[in-house]
């Protein structure tokens, strides 16, 4: 069934070039994604993210409960608001989802995984949670709204000048309640800004707030490059069911330091790692010759066949980079080639991580 | 939607304009660079190139995805556009301007094969 969110309305004010993304009919663009992309680098821009499932956890045992599902430790969130990222596993280590979560207290929790996985995602938790002592709420009633870019905390306060007291000491990755509303000074760019989530009948409202204190809405198009530009990965892209968190880049939100704690996939990550045996690894690409690099290329490098996993253009750094799970041994600073259709392009090996905060890392 | 009316067109979103000497130059429709996006990459065939009806003979990438653009006639490439090829983003500013390359038709009477302006005006609603 197709979706929509309750700022489809103020898409279509905005001329959003409307398409099917998981089900949902979502903005591609307004007219220009490179430009969209410049204001979030360079200024603010905001993108409807309520397609996103965002679900309450409460009960006695949230914390046990969250520690088991995830693979990294929810125990390390002791501050009220903050956040983290994590994998969810399947019992072989292939990832289900990807997702973030945010404590309030050890009773009380809220998830937010992706839209497309959110049906499969919330089996798995119902399915997981039979044996602990939680409630699970599927959060549908809220629009949410994600603020990024350098003046994007500013042009928020001036928009909602009374949240500031409420949110302007939130650390990254930390968030405030703030009447009925959730802020969080997290995103998917590598810029600063806010996620935040409202009742559902407010959300138009505050996009349109928003848009009258300078911020440009923005789509899908641009969240892309945006996160790829990031380094972030992207699931159903990046990595699924058929990768490991070790071989797409996540290593380090796979928590083992706690040797008491029994996570889904723990012991299939853990064999691996024994083995300390990877057959793959993943890194980033930025192109040496002209052309576009695209998901599914074949890349070719001295130690042998490895695949890009997510590619595009960089409006930041004017030139096309990618996402690539390559053969172990290949390192950053390596120059390998890439099937691009007839031809083989030059590309050089980067750590997955192109842009923050406005500023080129490579 | 902008289809001039002393243009031919394809169903696959090509516009064809009939030089004076003889020769026919090619490019994108307006319709075509709005559904593609930020255009930021050209591949256009070298000048000498021989190209068959329908055969791939360049690919224009936007930001979201690569496209193949299709010979609408078969002859012989007697030129590319340099200039779009150093600014891609000349084909969304204005797609009847910033054409891709030139073809020498073999056979010039199959222009009249091709779409006109009105007839392209449904495949583009479609």
């Amino acid at each position: 069934m197709i979706q929509r969110t309750p700022l489809y309305d103020s898409h279509l004010a905005a001329h959003g070039r409307i398409v099917n993304f998981a089900d949902w009919e979502m903005p591609i663009n307004y007219g220009s994604q490179i430009e969209e992309h410049h204001a979030v680098r360079q200024d603010a821009g905001m993108f409807d993210v309520s397609h996103m499932l965002s679900l309450d956890l409460t009960g006695g045992e949230s914390q046990a409960f969250l520690r088991h599902l995830l693979a990294n430790d929810v125990a390390k969130l002791t501050v009220p608001g903050k956040a983290l990222y994590s994998c969810l596993l399947q019992k072989d280590g292939g990832v289900i989802d990807d997702l973030i979560v945010y404590f309030f207290t050890p009773t009380h929790y809220r998830i937010v995984v992706n839209a497309g996985t959110a049906e499969k995602d919330l089996g798995w938790l119902c399915l997981q949670a039979a044996d602990y002592a939680v409630n699970l709420k599927p959060r549908r009633d809220l629009g949410v709204i994600a603020v990024q870019g350098p003046r994007a905390r500013e042009r928020f306060w001036t928009a909602f000048p009374a949240s500031r007291a409420a949110s302007e000491a939130l650390v990254p990755f930390q968030a405030a309640e703030w009447n009925d509303w959730l802020i969080a000074r997290t995103g998917y760019t590598g810029e600063d800004g806010f996620e935040i989530s409202v009742p559902a009948d407010e959300a138009a409202a505050v996009w349109q707030k928003l848009v009258a204190a300078g911020v440009k809405p923005c789509g899908l198009g641009a969240r892309d490059t945006l996160r790829l530009e990031a380094g972030m990965n992207l699931y159903g892209q990046d990595m699924d069911e058929t990768q490991n968190p070790l071989e797409s880049g996540l290593a380090w939100t796979v928590d083992f330091k706690d040797a008491g704690r029994n996570f889904i996939g723990k012991q299939a990550l853990a064999e691996l790692r024994e083995r300390s045996a990877q057959p793959r690894t993943f890194l980033g690409l930025v192109l040496l010759d002209k052309g576009v690099l695209r998901a599914h290329q074949k890349v070719v490098t001295a130690q042998g066949e490895g695949e890009i996993t997510s590619g595009s253009f960089s409006p930041t750094l004017n030139q096309s980079i990618a996402l690539a799970r390559l053969p172990a041994g290949v390192a950053p600073g390596a120059v390998v080639e890439v099937a691009v259709r007839d031809k083989l392009l030059r590309a050089k090996v980067v750590k997955p991580s192109f842009v923050r905060h406005g500023k080129s890392l490579i | 939607m902008n289809i001039p009316a002393d243009l031919k067109y394809t169903q696959s979103h090509e516009w064809i304009k009939q030089e004076a000497d003889g020769t026919v130059t090619i490019g994108i429709t307006d319709h075509a660079q709005e559904a593609l996006g930020d255009i930021v990459f050209l591949e256009l065939p070298e000048p000498g190139l021989m190209v068959k009806v329908g055969e791939e003979c360049a690919v224009v990438e936007s930001v979201k995805a690569a496209s193949d653009i299709y010979a609408p006639l078969a002859g012989e490439v007697v030129a590319r556009n340099e200039d779009a090829m150093g600014a891609p983003e000349s084909v969304n500013q204005d797609a009847y301007a910033a054409w891709l390359f030139r073809l020498k038709p073999a056979n010039p009477a199959d222009l009249s094969l091709l779409l006109d302006a009105a007839a392209y005006e449904k495949v583009a609603a479609e």
